[in-house]
């Protein structure tokens, strides 16, 4: 039995898993402001340095309220416990996108009931909570799998849209690369024996559920060095600001603690501190809607640092499936006679290759579909004879390899056309299929069966090269076939006549070298490659084993989306790397607006520092304060949706994100805490 | 015009030595100058090490940790025996403790901070035998360490950075010892005092008093001064002096030696990690920071003193009090921004005299972590700091992980730089406002208001920065400032070479990311534009608050700015 998987579309997200929700979906929000008031503990603040220091300031402000109360007082403090709160809101809001799909997932969960093979052959109940590891159970139509296993005995149709979303069943069967099923995907037809592989609480979907909810969710290394890097910024401003008060009292003046705080809050890089870990989740949920499991964030942030792509040819580059592309004529025959013979021989062939011939035929000469005789025989193709046609009556029409059909003629007494190697070598060399075209002893021609080349994959190899990556195609073929194919494709290299260990060896080399290598790949001989691999994607329709060995599980099953995976690291690194910038560029303005406010009784020459004319030295304190805080909020959108990525070079890239989060970071906080300024006066709050 | 002519032959002369002193530096730390190997071998043989036996950095940083302190020893004792030793026809008895310690800290650091005129304290022997050692080793143990953060980049898969015993000799014997020599001819030929006769008295007639000349062995301590940019004088008046600095030529010849090995190694630096550009991207970060910087202070110093104006007097001179008419305004403006960005800290002027604004240029030059190009060795370690978090934060905004020069850019290395690169302005706030609020600490200076805030502040800055330079104005000379100064020095020395030597040894550590269209690209104008980012950012935002009580306040209380 043939079965053909339709790769689903790229684009298919909002399905299963991937529940595509609006970025502020009411419920969400709803959650995510009742945790951001819990998140207010102490001990939860603890993990995050930077607004630990605010939490701390706030609470330091909210005594000196009670102490020397006014409305200043009271309104510095209240601002310094929205922007922890806002922070918290943030990093609930990213979460609760998480917790909305785990819920999803949980559903699937349901307690079933299992049906145990005893070793003596005859079955028990079980709950499926009870299965072990080695149990073998017993599916039929209309079961849910009670929990992750392999297939030992049996094949059927199974329904995965809960996991994958996608609606049309797959098959299943033992022995082979298709034998894995997952816990809580639906038996649709026939009879499978399983054995169990993962008990409860270990099973994909328990995997899944804590991996979009985030539970355990560990700092991958680059949001640890930034993290070091905000807690010596933090660190260093808490000297610069508690030194002022000795340097105010050598003025012959004392500041106020209320406005320390609020200066130390202010310069402290509250806006990325509040937003790094609302980024980082947020990542996960991206590639999650894109039906893409990430066992570790780790990997995620290798996925930006990748600079080798390791691509197999079929299913990635290729569509699956190659199609007939021309004919061939030998000498004394037409392309017409060639393309009939030829549609006659595959008008029982139902692979796709024997329908394109059948299509090419009819769009090329208008040949069509002819009726069969049902005493017409066809000769399917078998391994041994490589060839396969009809038998019509006396008559014998055969297409398939050359050296096959070569033999065939020869054995008939027939003569062979000098010019047919010549074609056939041409075919190969151009990376295509050649297949002979006899009809009795005589040979007609040649039929060229191409690989199809993806739509716009060169564009996305193009982008690649441009980001500095480099592409490897991966394929079985012979070199000659390989390099026109990647000529085609537009990749960068190849690895013809791969086999695992070739593509292993390829993977260490690379990584020698000092570079990180991506690859996907679903067979159980991939799986040493995927465990070697940076970032190995395995195919969800692929082995456990290769599942278990790579670092991210693409639900769809589509090898491509290894670019988008790519794509999605480096935003992550982005977004961190630009809002780190427009939080410390934020700065100056504040100092403008602080600075000179703190000092207007004993220095008023310090006024000249007053660039923006903020109205009185409390509205100009209140002011920086309000827009630190406001500006979280501000960004929570960006922190979720990522900042925008296009592919480019380094340099291009960069001088992009140095003037929007650089010099754009000096220029607006200068413009909205004037703002801010002018609508507290208007309030006569000042 | 004199002033335009000095600059073109100073720009032309550096840009010779920036290429040909770079590169043979690289060529003595690589071990292809041998012509002193008679004198080399032996020193190995009796330190028991050789060129081969390489030290992990942590073996590294404590031969260095163990040498400074043998070297703080000595010459703490040698100052508190002087009167006992040799070479004292003065017969100057026994320096106090906290000077002792505060001095002996001083030139260990390549500070050169003096809290005593060296004329009047100082005996030949403490001169000659305790500071100058120091002036020439203090260099070589920031070369060396210098050495080590630039070897973490051009190694790779090493657990081994150099040998620091073989570096120190190296750099004694080919590059400080030998350019010393022939710059102290050149200041000795020029007429700077060289003699271990004791003082000399003229009477003179015409007042009937008689005078009393000290004199010394000057010219050639004068020269490792500025070459090792250490800038402790013989004097107290230091470059100001015909003795020291005794004609246009030797005043030239200073501002010269003390930026040739910080701006050679920038050379160095690019042929030792094989890209001459990436060293000539450091080059470019110095350049427009210290041109910037030039050009500012002279504006500032060519401007009338707002105080003599305001006495109705119009001088079209600029503001030359407390400013040696031989070199003017301008280039003493030059002289001062050199001998403070390159933690040098000799003075041909008082610094104090200054207009506020002016005084603004040389305290922020300090500021800005003495990189541009900063002292020999500390300068470019110190700058590497500041590279590597441009480079952290350039590197994130362009997705990928960071990397310099193919080492990637962790957590490690962000700790470790953030670490160096704000352990100074944290020694330096924290120590003023202890002074500012301890009686002890109120009395020093000669100022009220803010510009007695600027005499502490500049003091200390200099101080955490291994400058020396002195504003004047502050008494430093008391248990008080000679102590804590010493800490100022000692952390900000060892605070940002221990994270130094640890970042080489790090980075030496790590595989070589090769590179690609994706890299971010450390060679280019970005990148210097991100380095200088973070160099003025990182200043300012720690000092801003302080430098606005400071001469900001006082320039302010002028009216105007210039």
């Amino acid at each position: 039995m043939t079965t053909v998987l339709t790769p689903p579309s790229a684009d298919s997200t909002g399905h299963g898993v991937a529940q595509a929700r609006g970025l502020f979906d009411r419920e969400i929000l709803a959650q995510a402001l009742k945790d951001s008031i819990k998140k207010l503990d102490p001990r939860v603040q603890l993990r995050n340095p930077v607004m630990f220091v605010v939490l701390v300031g706030s609470i330091i402000t909210l005594f000196e309220s009670f102490a020397h109360p006014s409305t200043f007082t009271w309104s510095i403090t209240i601002w310094l416990f929205l922007t922890v709160i806002f922070a918290n809101f943030a990093e609930a809001m990213a979460e609760g996108r998480g917790k909305a799909q785990a819920d999803t997932l949980r559903k699937m969960r349901s307690e079933t009931e299992a049906r145990r093979l005893r070793p003596d052959g005859t079955e028990e109940l079980v709950p499926a909570a009870s299965l072990q590891k080695g149990d073998l159970v017993v599916c039929e139509a209309n079961d849910l799998i009670p929990s992750d296993g392999e297939i030992v005995e049996g094949i059927a149709s199974v329904d995965e849209s809960a996991i994958t979303g996608e609606s049309a069943p797959v098959i299943r069967e033992s022995g082979g690369d298709r034998s894995a099923v997952t816990g809580g995907t639906k038996v649709l037809s026939d009879r499978i024996v399983v054995r169990i592989t993962a008990e409860r609480g270990h099973t994909f979907i328990d995997r899944m559920i804590s991996l979009v909810e985030g539970a355990n969710r560990q700092k991958t290394p680059n949001e640890i060095a930034l993290t070091i890097l905000l807690a010596v910024l933090t660190i260093v401003f808490i000297p610069v600001v508690v030194t002022l008060e000795p340097f105010a009292g050598f003025a012959g003046t004392t500041v106020s603690v209320v406005v320390l705080v609020a200066l130390l809050v202010c310069l402290i890089p509250t806006t990325i501190g509040a937003l790094l870990s609302a980024i980082g989740i947020a990542g996960m949920d991206r590639l999650v809607q894109r039906n893409v499991l990430a066992m570790s964030g780790r990997a995620v942030e290798a996925a930006g640092d990748v600079q080798v792509l390791l691509l197999d040819k079929t299913g990635t580059i290729t569509l699956g499936n190659r199609m007939a592309a021309n004919f061939f004529p030998v000498t004394g025959h037409t392309e017409q006679e060639v393309a009939d013979v030829a549609q006659l021989a595959s008008l029982a062939d139902e692979t796709p290759e024997g329908r394109s011939v059948v299509v090419l035929a009819k769009e090329n000469f208008g040949i069509r579909e002819r009726q069969l005789d049902p005493s017409h025989v066809f000769v399917p193709f078998t391994a041994t004879t490589r060839m396969s046609g009809l038998d019509m009556g006396t008559r014998q029409i055969r297409k398939g390899a050359a050296e096959s059909v070569k033999k065939w003629v020869s054995d008939q007494g027939g003569v062979l056309p000098s010019d047919l190697d010549a074609i056939v070598e041409r075919v190969s060399r151009a990376g295509s299929t050649p297949l002979t075209v006899a009809d009795g002893k005589e040979i007609l021609g040649v039929i060229e069966l191409k690989d199809v080349v993806k739509q716009g994959i060169r564009v996305k190899f193009d982008e690649m090269r441009k980001m500095g990556i480099r592409t490897v195609m991966i394929t079985g073929d012979n070199p000659l076939t390989a390099a026109a194919i990647a000529q085609e494709a537009g990749v960068d290299d190849f690895l013809a006549e791969a086999t695992p260990e070739a593509k292993m060896a390829l993977i260490k080399k690379e990584q020698e070298g000092g570079k990180l290598v991506a690859m996907t790949g679903d067979g159980t001989n991939d799986a040493p490659a995927l465990a070697q691999a940076d970032v190995g994607v395995a195919m969800n329709t692929g082995t456990t084993a290769a599942k278990e060995a790579g670092n991210m599980v693409d639900l769809d099953s589509n090898p491509t989306k290894l670019i988008d995976i790519v794509e999605i690291g480096k935003q992550l690194l982005i977004t961190r790397g630009s809002l780190t910038t427009f939080s410390i560029a934020n700065d100056i303005a504040k100092y403008f607006a602080i600075i000179p406010a703190l000092f207007a009784v004993s220095y008023p020459q310090l006024k000249a520092l007053n660039i923006m004319h903020l109205h009185s030295p409390q509205s100009a304190v209140l002011s920086a304060v309000i827009f630190n805080a406001l500006v979280i909020i501000a960004l929570i959108p960006l922190a979720l949706r990522g900042v925008r990525f296009r592919a480019a070079n380094s340099a291009a890239i960069l001088r992009r994100n140095v003037w929007i989060y650089g010099v754009g970071g000096v220029i607006i906080p200068f413009i909205f805490i004037k703002l801010i300024d002018l609508v507290l006066v208007s309030l006569h709050a000042y | 015009m004199g002033f335009f002519f000095t600059l073109l032959a100073l720009v032309v002369l550096l840009g010779l030595t920036w290429r040909y002193l770079g590169s043979y530096m690289e060529a003595v730390f690589d071990g292809r100058v041998h012509f002193f190997g008679f004198v080399e071998r032996p020193v190995y043989r009796a330190l028991r090490t050789s060129p081969e036996q390489e030290q992990t950095w942590k073996r590294y940083a404590g031969a260095m940790v163990v040498f400074s302190a043998v070297s703080l020893l000595f010459t703490y004792v040698i100052l508190r025996i002087q009167g006992s030793l040799p070479l004292n026809p003065q017969h100057l008895g026994a320096v106090g403790p906290a000077l002792s310690f505060n001095t002996a800290s001083s030139f260990l650091t390549n500070t050169n901070w003096q809290n005593y005129g060296g004329e009047a304290t100082m005996s030949y022997f403490s001169q000659m035998g305790a500071l100058t050692v120091q002036q020439f080793v203090s260099p070589a143990v920031g070369i060396a360490a210098a050495l080590v953060l630039v070897r973490g980049f051009s190694r790779k898969n090493s657990p081994t950075i150099g040998n620091f015993w073989v570096d120190i000799t190296r750099c004694l014997f080919y590059i400080l010892l030998p350019m010393a020599f022939i710059a102290g001819i050149i200041f000795v030929g020029e007429g700077a005092v060289q003699t271990l006769a004791g003082t000399v008295s003229i009477k003179d007639s015409l007042n009937g008093v008689t005078q009393t000349i000290p004199r010394g062995p000057i010219g050639f301590m004068e020269a490792i001064k500025q070459l090792g940019t250490n800038g402790g004088g013989f004097l107290n008046a230091n470059s100001a002096t015909t003795f020291e600095n005794p004609t246009g030529l030797t005043n030239f010849l200073s501002i010269y030696l003390l930026l040739s090995i910080p701006v050679a190694l920038t050379y160095t630096f690019g042929k030792m990690v094989g890209s001459i550009k990436h060293g000539f991207a450091l080059l470019a970060v110095i350049i427009i920071l210290f041109g910037s910087w030039v050009a500012f202070t002279s504006a500032a110093e060519h401007q009338n003193n707002p105080a003599v104006a305001a006495a109705g007097i119009h001088s079209t001179v600029g503001n030359t009090e407390g400013k040696e008419v031989r070199f003017g305004d301008t280039s003493t403006a030059l002289f001062g921004v050199a001998s403070t960005q390159t933690s040098t800290g000799s003075a041909d002027a008082s610094y104090d005299s200054f207009t506020p604004i002016g005084g603004f240029g040389l305290l922020t030059g300090m500021m800005m972590g003495e990189v541009t190009p900063g002292g020999t060795g500390t300068g470019l370690y110190t700058l590497l700091l500041y590279a590597i978090l441009a480079v952290f934060i350039g590197g994130l905004m362009i997705g990928r992980t960071p990397e310099y020069l193919g080492k990637k850019i962790q957590a490690r290395e962000v700790k470790l730089a953030g670490l160096g690169a704000l352990v100074m302005p944290i020694a330096v706030l924290v120590l003023t406002a202890l002074a500012v609020s301890l009686a002890a600490g109120r009395v020093g200076p000669l100022n009220a208001g803010p510009h007695g805030f600027t005499e502490i502040l500049y003091g200390l800055t200099s101080q955490g920065n291994n400058n020396g330079s002195a504003f004047g104005g502050l008494t430093g000379n008391t248990p008080f400032y000679n102590i804590i100064g010493a800490i100022d020095m000692l952390i900000g020395r060892f605070g940002i070479m221990i994270p130094a030597i640890a970042l080489g040894g790090s980075l030496a550590e790590k595989n070589v990311v090769p590179e690609s269209l994706g890299t971010f690209r450390t060679d280019n104008g970005m990148f210097v534009g991100l380095t200088i980012g973070v160099i003025l950012i990182i200043g300012a935002l720690t000092f801003f608050p302080a430098i606005a009580l400071g001469p900001i306040v006082e320039q302010l209380s002028h009216l105007r700015f210039f």
